[in-house]
């Protein structure tokens, strides 16, 4: 292994799973020495289980970590030189603040003059001076998480981990913490991983985000290379707000969205290629003069959010899109909309139709998804292997979950303007994804079956 | 007038429950044979309690109760801690089984876990005697610490036995540092209720002290009682183990209400 | 090996698992295995036989069963009021009340016993069922009165009131509401004085100079007598009697109810 002198961490096929759940599914990551690298992902994607890898709470199933050239993954947690910042604090409820700031150093082996030199420092650079007798039962969350933060830092860890600190505070004090984190940051010099499912936070306090989903690292970007080039639609919608439209690359620079075709920078799709565009809302010029816009609507609704007014408009084709402004625009008025060209993010589409792996029963059965569906006569025959493909809009979803064929739990929604794209997991773990009008809510239970005509069947080589 | 009454029901009840306990109290305050006569205030039944050269082994009884119960609640305190925090870390089907193994010695009769004791040291052809007994108190002692020490283990945040290993303290370290200051409490509590249970035991005792002449004090008042009833020096005996039982139990309501206030003002 | 704090934490959990299969599984399982043995160790029903055609055993045991269901019965009656009176805001604020009904329970049962038989002789009035049935009810009260006291602790008070909003007359809403609803704290007073009262052995001695003799005593004489194979019959039927009634418990309740004594 080459030691690269910039790299502090390098994560290599780091897999995890629990009871069968994959967790973690191959991470591959390299975090620099001095960034503050966040992890940020909605509940369940995996980014704790990251952290506590690292910590070394918990053990890799496969792959390794590497801290300076060296294979930590067996090094239990109190070998390794990093130190962790607890979403609930976890201060040790029997030792009064300095005890608590001063337990590593006591456990190093530390004189005690220094320690104490040292734990001062750590309250003074936490704003707790003159708190180092107080019973940490008495302070509030927001000096728990100051006292944590010292605790942490008093031992000059080469990596300090941040495990959504910042959660249990409210508003007003999140804000002030994060600003002294980001103070503390360039102070400390030393890399910080920082965990949070609130992308705000993400973009105010990194150098690096890592967008995680699904146990899978999504997308490793600066926050404005996130913000501003989203890789697929679930980053476009977690980060921001946002409207994701269906759209078709019709050449170089030019794509058709909401039956309009505009003018963008985007290259190398290909001609006449299905992509995802996704529009910010702040990024639709929006006027009362409707005709010399590019394209008309209606104003439906119109809320003041603060600073911006945000609208939700119809397109003179049907669409629905949202809109932020200063101004505010009547509800029932006409308007005109403009989108600049280098405001057009375009993405690949992760995938154009549902493709399952599946095997004849007879002529006119197949099993896919671990259930029987009729087709019809494709020429396969009983025992082949095959490749079934089904269109989104093609899946039909039913109320009651019984009806259908196969089970499934709605768990994640995506509204596209004219229609919802929702990602729906079977019982058995599979992933279908419909494009549908109707309106579902996530977790809804639901029945999925396919109409035996819908059915594109191919056999597998 | 409904709480006058109501009050009225409870003293008459609780006027019931003491009357026999302070009538012992009362008489064994005067050397009269008969219970009930009074022949003047006296203390010949305490004093002759611990001088009587036949009250020999009424000393021997007294300390073997107190050496059984300190070593079985110390041992069981021990246990029962480590025991309470691997059971904390255990899920599903093996924290059942031994959950539900804890709970049978407290739900089972006195009488059935004294002779499933006695068949299980006459199986093993073990001579009975201070350490048979010592064994039996500490395993229907024991799940009554592993019972006190676990909501202690259920309040404390998880993050913090991670917090210390990270802060670089082995995982023993941890254990002295950390896992035992949060669950002392707990710890002292069940010591404490262990030692209460130990003293108290009669049926548990009889099974398994076998017959080399070892007493307890439950064994040596069933002996006293068998022959003769209520004998005039089991008056005195009775009015110190009321009031020892007494003591300890108000101490450890004391300690449990003050720790609810404590929890209360965080 | 890789290092995993899980697995380690969990194992602690190990000693006091072979302790109890071999202090609590094991013996239990003697019982079981004495109970269909004969003295030499052969398998047999024999001991069953014996029982079950020893009149003065059946009537023993037919005799103890009436005598915990009187006791039970007797202290369903004087606790529940008991119970309800401590739990009741309104009635009864003191805790020391509450404390006092409870401590009874901590003191050793033959004190307790010799304490009736103290009463009795005060009161000059010779021993025997009476004093039975007395000293059985005296010792078990308070193991009734704390379980159904804790239930009506906990229920929430404003399904009464909602029961008296509905228009319940408060004889009504003590019998359809508050009655039901203390009905697990009930089942496991039962268990609580049921259980014991058919177990004790010694102390109905005590209490009738020798005079009545209970299911519990019969199994102790026949374990000193050296007749182990036919006392661990007794105590397996015991078993079975006790499993009996507890099918009309929930274990969980009640080991909870008995945690919370302290």
């Amino acid at each position: 292994m080459v030691k690269q002198n910039n790299t502090i961490i390098k994560i290599e096929h780091l897999s995890k799973s629990f009871a069968e759940k994959v967790v973690l599914d191959d991470i591959n990551l390299d975090i620099r020495r001095g960034e503050f690298v966040t992890l940020l992902g909605p509940s369940g994607c995996g980014k704790t289980t990251l952290l506590r890898m690292i910590a070394g709470f918990l053990q890799p199933d496969s792959g390794v970590i590497i801290m300076e050239g060296n294979d930590i993954s067996d090094v239990p947690p109190h070998r390794r030189p990093l130190n962790t910042v607890f979403q609930r604090y976890a201060l040790f409820p029997h030792l009064n603040v300095y005890d608590n700031i001063a337990f590593g150093l006591k456990l190093n082996k530390v004189p005690a003059d220094e320690i104490e030199k040292r734990v001062r420092k750590a309250l003074k650079m936490v704003s707790m001076t003159y708190y180092e007798d107080r019973d940490v039962n008495s302070l509030s969350g927001g000096q728990q998480q100051r006292v944590a933060i010292a605790r942490a830092i008093v031992n000059r860890p080469k990596v300090l981990l941040l495990d959504e600190p910042l959660a249990a505070l409210d508003l007003k004090m999140r804000k002030d913490m994060q600003m002294e984190l980001k103070e503390m940051h360039n102070t400390l010099g030393i890399t910080f991983i920082y965990v949070t499912h609130d992308q705000e936070e993400a973009l105010t306090l990194s150098d690096t985000v890592v967008v995680m989903s699904d146990g899978k690292i999504q997308q490793i970007g600066s926050p404005i290379d996130i913000y501003n080039e989203p890789v697929n639609s679930f980053v476009a919608d977690f980060i921001g707000e946002s409207n994701i439209l269906n759209g078709r690359m019709l050449k170089d620079r030019e794509v058709e969205f909401i039956g309009h075709t505009f003018e963008c920078v985007d290259e190398g799709f290909g001609e006449d290629c299905a992509v995802d565009v996704v529009i910010r809302p702040e990024d639709i010029y929006i006027i009362a003069n409707a005709e010399n816009a590019k394209f008309t609507g209606t104003v439906k609704s119109c809320i003041f959010k603060g600073v911006h007014y945000e609208m939700f408009v119809e397109t003179d084709k049907g669409y629905e899109m949202m809109i932020q402004d200063y101004n505010a625009f009547d509800v029932g008025s006409t308007v005109g909309m403009f989108i600049k060209p280098s405001d057009i993010h375009v993405m690949q589409k992760e995938r154009v139709c549902n493709t399952f792996e599946g095997k004849m029963i007879s002529d006119t059965t197949v099993e896919i998804m671990g259930s029987q569906f009729e087709c019809l006569p494709c020429g396969a025959k009983e025992g082949d292997d095959v490749i079934v493909r089904v269109d989104f809009n093609k899946v039909e979803l039913l109320d009651n979950k019984e009806d259908g064929i196969v089970m499934g739990e709605i768990e994640f929604i995506l509204y596209k303007g004219n229609h919802y794209h929702l990602t729906v997991l079977t019982d058995e773990g599979e992933k279908v994804y419909v494009d549908t009008n109707d309106i579902w809510d996530k977790g809804d239970f639901v029945g999925i079956s396919v109409s035996s005509k819908d059915l594109r069947i191919t056999k597998r080589v | 007038m409904k709480k006058f009454f109501a009050q009225t029901y409870l003293w008459l009840l609780l006027a019931l429950l003491y009357a026999p306990i302070i009538i012992i109290a009362v008489f064994s305050f005067t050397e009269a044979k008969v219970l009930g006569n009074w022949t003047g205030f006296s203390t010949k039944l305490y004093t002759s309690l611990f001088s009587g050269g036949v009250r020999h082994s009424l000393l021997d009884a007294i300390e073997n109760t107190f050496t059984i119960a300190l070593i079985a609640a110390a041992v069981s305190t021990i246990l029962g801690s480590i025991a309470a925090i691997g059971i904390h870390n255990m899920r599903g089907r093996k924290r059942q089984a031994i959950t539900f193994l804890n709970n049978i010695p407290m739900l089972n009769p006195d009488i059935i876990t004294g002779i499933s004791l006695f068949l299980l040291f006459v199986s093993l052809g073990v001579t009975q005697g201070y350490m048979t007994v010592v064994l039996a108190h500490i395993a229907f002692c024991t799940p009554y610490v592993v019972l006190s020490v676990m909501p202690r283990l259920q309040q404390m945040n998880p993050n913090i036995y991670e917090a210390a290993l990270d802060l670089g303290a082995t995982p023993f370290q941890t254990l002295r540092k950390v896992i035992i200051p949060e669950i002392r409490p707990g710890m002292i509590s069940g010591f404490i209720l262990a030692f209460t249970l130990s003293i108290d035991d009669f049926a548990v005792t009889i099974f398994t002290i076998g017959n080399q002449g070892l007493e307890t004090l439950s064994t040596f008042i069933y002996a006293d009682a068998r022959k003769g009833g209520l004998t005039p020096e089991l008056r005195p005996l009775s009015t110190i183990i009321f009031v020892t039982v007494l003591l300890l139990l108000i101490i450890i309501n004391v300690r449990a209400r003050r720790a609810a206030r404590k929890q209360e003002n965080i | 090996m890789k290092f995993n704090i899980f697995t380690r934490r969990s194992s602690w959990a190990l000693p006091y698992a072979l302790f109890l299969g071999f202090f609590v599984a094991l013996p239990l399982i003697l019982i079981v295995i004495f109970a269909f043995t004969d003295n030499q160790g052969v398998f047999s029903l024999q001991n069953f036989v014996k029982f079950v055609t020893q009149p003065e055993a059946v009537n023993t045991f037919i005799y103890s069963i009436g005598i915990a269901l009187v006791t039970t019965f007797l202290c369903i009656l004087l606790g529940y009021p008991a119970a309800y009176i401590l739990s009741n805001r309104n009635l009864n604020r003191s805790q020391t009340t509450v404390m006092l009904f409870i401590l009874p329970m901590w003191i050793n049962i033959l004190v307790r016993t010799l304490a009736t038989v103290a009463l009795f002789d005060f009161a000059h009035i010779p021993l025997g069922e009476g004093a039975l049935i007395f000293g059985m009810v005296y010792n078990f009260l308070p193991f009734m009165i704390y379980p159904i006291y804790n239930t009506l602790q906990k229920m929430d008070h404003s399904l009464i009131e909602a029961a008296e909003d509905l228009g319940a007359k408060p004889s009504t809403v003590f019998w359809k509401v508050t009655v039901p609803l203390s009905m697990p704290g009930i089942t496991s007073g039962i268990m609580m004085v049921f259980m014991p009262t058919i177990s004790t052995f010694a102390i109905a001695e005590l209490l009738t100079m020798n005079n009545i003799k209970l299911f519990g005593t019969t199994i102790q004489e026949n374990i000193n007598n050296g007749m182990w194979n036919y006392g661990a019959a007794l105590s397996l039927i015991m078993l079975v009697i006790i499993g009996i009634t507890s099918l009309f418990s929930d274990s969980e309740e009640q080991s909870q109810n008995e945690g919370g004594i302290i």
